[in-house]
């Protein structure tokens, strides 16, 4: 039984959106964002379970998950950080912090540090051009990134 | 000229409700509940002139217009917050700083067009900002102003903050309501349109944030007076998203009709580092670019229009003479490669086709006739598909390489970027 994939929070959390919704498909992105909270990407087992749960076949979960970017059909580090390499935040330099980045973690833009720490990406626009170069980490946004403001940031994120 | 939406920008105090009610706060709200019809509200935002500042500018009185009327059947309003156009962050800047006036544009629309429920689909990577307005959501229910009896006229509107997952297409309307229906966004082909057959199948107004929030003023001051604010057909004020090689990027709140000169050298306070200005994408990422002589157009959807542009989302990407044009197009082409949809073959496979080019163009390896190329792609993909992202994606191609040609000629025939470094 797949369904055992999910924690009993995960499974009360998942009620509580159920309820708010009048059908069931409707509640697929909010219940896949709540997996990807809870566990950090949405596994394949997990991905299994919620379309048992809605009633619905794998592959619209699949579809779902490979459609949307923000949605991780794999593990990325505990701290995300996504450049926006956009057309406002490259006039403002945003190669040059993605660059930073990496040299300063040993990775190639896409890949995760060894110990899961960290994850590099590349975005596009996050609507944040008054901000550029921007990024984000996980859920925050930080603005004027620089070599340096890389630098400190990974600094303070452990 | 006194801001309407921007004028409590950055005070973190401004999101309170107690703060939004001491500011006449849902007094709109109250006046069109219990002393207008929906008729006379949807008279009066047509006597505004207000239009879709989500990028296409069609009268929103107009639209809210075609929702059927004395229908049983449930009908439903939807705030389109998905904002994603490269270059615009007005949205972003509402939910943030002034998430009530946002909500009380939403009770006012939804009695006018008789919904009961309202969707706000905010883009994914907005989660902190959506929950500042979930925040205020909650603090607006408790306080009465949403659920049901609301001023004790009955009626009833909830309203649900719907978090989208990373996709520039679900702000297209029709791909939204897919996205909103649990689908991928693919979007509708129209007729039907959402007003008739939307979210469900039931009819559905889909409004951009910003002209929403604008409603507000609009019953409190009257149509007339908000119309008066801007340029004749295009009614009154707008967020200015300003971006790129200027002093002072930010969000500007400016009548309709200011020139672009005055809105890059007066309050974006000019360019960076004393550099010549080069170009200027004066409406997100989609509009056709323009060049430093032609500045002086004034922004309303009609003077862009006369130019061969298109005030869009207002989002004003300002390039200098530093910017390899090239690169900044590659960018630009990359993004809608990126986001496609996939639906239609045009927009699929030539926004591939076109990134291919300029890469190799960028990278030294261009050749004779992939200028050709790339505006024939462009103009096959332009009007050739479902939705409105294709032509988002070959009116940037062929702008530039038509106004700047000699620049990617440069690249192509000498190898050398004439970019000033």
């Amino acid at each position: 039984m797949s369904l055992e994939t999910l924690s009993d929070q995960l499974l009360a959390e998942i009620s509580e959106i159920l309820a708010k919704h009048p059908q069931r498909r409707p509640a697929l992105l909010p219940i896949l964002h709540a997996c990807q909270r809870r566990n950090g990407y949405i596994s394949p087992e997990i991905e299994r379970a919620v379309a048992e749960l809605l009633g619905i076949p794998v592959i619209d979960v699949r579809e779902i998950i490979t459609f949307y970017t923000l949605l991780l059909p794999k593990p990325v580090g505990k701290h995300h950080l996504q450049f926006c390499t956009n057309l406002s935040c490259h006039l403002q330099g945003a190669e040059e912090s993605v660059a930073a980045a990496c040299r300063r973690l040993g990775i190639e833009e896409g890949e995760t540090t060894a110990d899961r720490r960290f994850t590099v990406t590349t975005v596009e626009c996050l609507g944040a051009c008054d901000m550029a170069p921007a990024m984000q980490v996980n859920d925050d946004y930080y603005a004027n990134m620089t070599s340096d403001r890389v630098n400190e940031l990974l600094d303070k994120l452990s | 000229m006194e801001k309407i939406l921007s004028k409590h920008f950055f005070n973190p105090e401004a999101r309170r409700l107690s703060f939004y009610l001491q500011n006449d706060g849902y007094e709109a709200a109250r006046k069109a509940l219990t002393c207008m019809s929906p008729q006379e509200i949807i008279e009066e935002v047509m006597k505004s002139n207000l239009r879709g500042l989500g990028g296409a500018g069609f009268p929103t009185g107009r639209k809210w217009s075609f929702i059927p009327k004395d229908s049983p059947e449930p009908r439903y309003l939807v705030v389109n917050c998905d904002e994603s156009e490269p270059g615009t962050f007005k949205d972003r800047h509402i939910i943030e700083w002034t998430p009530h006036t946002l909500l009380e544009g939403v009770m006012i629309a939804s009695f006018a067009i008789g919904a009961h429920q309202c969707f706000v689909y905010a883009r994914g990577e907005y989660v902190r900002y959506a929950n500042i307005l979930q925040t205020a959501l909650e603090e607006a229910y408790r306080a009465g102003f949403f659920g049901k009896n609301i001023f004790g006229t009955g009626f009833d509107l909830d309203v649900m903050i719907h978090l989208g997952a990373g996709a520039y297409i679900c702000g297209e309307e029709s791909a939204l309501l897919e996205s909103l229906e649990g689908k991928k966004g693919w979007p509708r082909l129209k007729p039907p349109f959402p007003a008739v057959s939307g979210l469900f199948g039931r009819p559905t107004i889909i409004n951009n944030t910003e002209t929403i929030s604008y409603v507000p003023v609009i019953i409190r001051n009257g149509g007339e007076w908000f119309s008066r604010l801007g340029s004749l057909k295009s009614g009154g004020m707008r967020l200015y998203s300003v971006s790129g090689h200027i002093r002072k990027p930010g969000v500007y709140e400016l009548p309709l009709g200011t020139s672009l000169r005055e809105i890059i050298y007066t309050y974006a306070e000019g360019m960076r580092n004393g550099r010549k200005l080069k170009a200027v994408i004066p409406g997100g990422s989609s509009t056709p670019v323009l060049t430093a002589q032609e500045i002086d157009v004034k922004m309303d959807f009609e003077s862009l229009a006369a130019i061969g542009s298109m005030l869009g989302s207002a989002g004003v990407i300002v390039m200098d003479e530093s910017a390899c044009l090239v690169k900044a197009l590659a960018v630009l082409g990359k993004f809608y490669q990126h986001e496609s949809c996939g639906q239609c073959t045009p927009c699929r496979e030539g926004t591939g086709w076109m990134t291919r080019i300029l890469h190799r163009i960028l990278t030294g390896r261009g050749v004779k006739g992939d200028l050709e190329n790339l505006v024939r792609v462009a103009n096959n993909i332009q009007g050739n598909t479902i939705c409105a992202l294709g032509d988002g994606a070959a009116m940037p191609m062929i702008s530039f390489v038509t106004k700047f040609r000699e620049e990617f000629e440069s690249h192509i025939f000498h190898k050398r970027c004439t970019a000033v470094r």
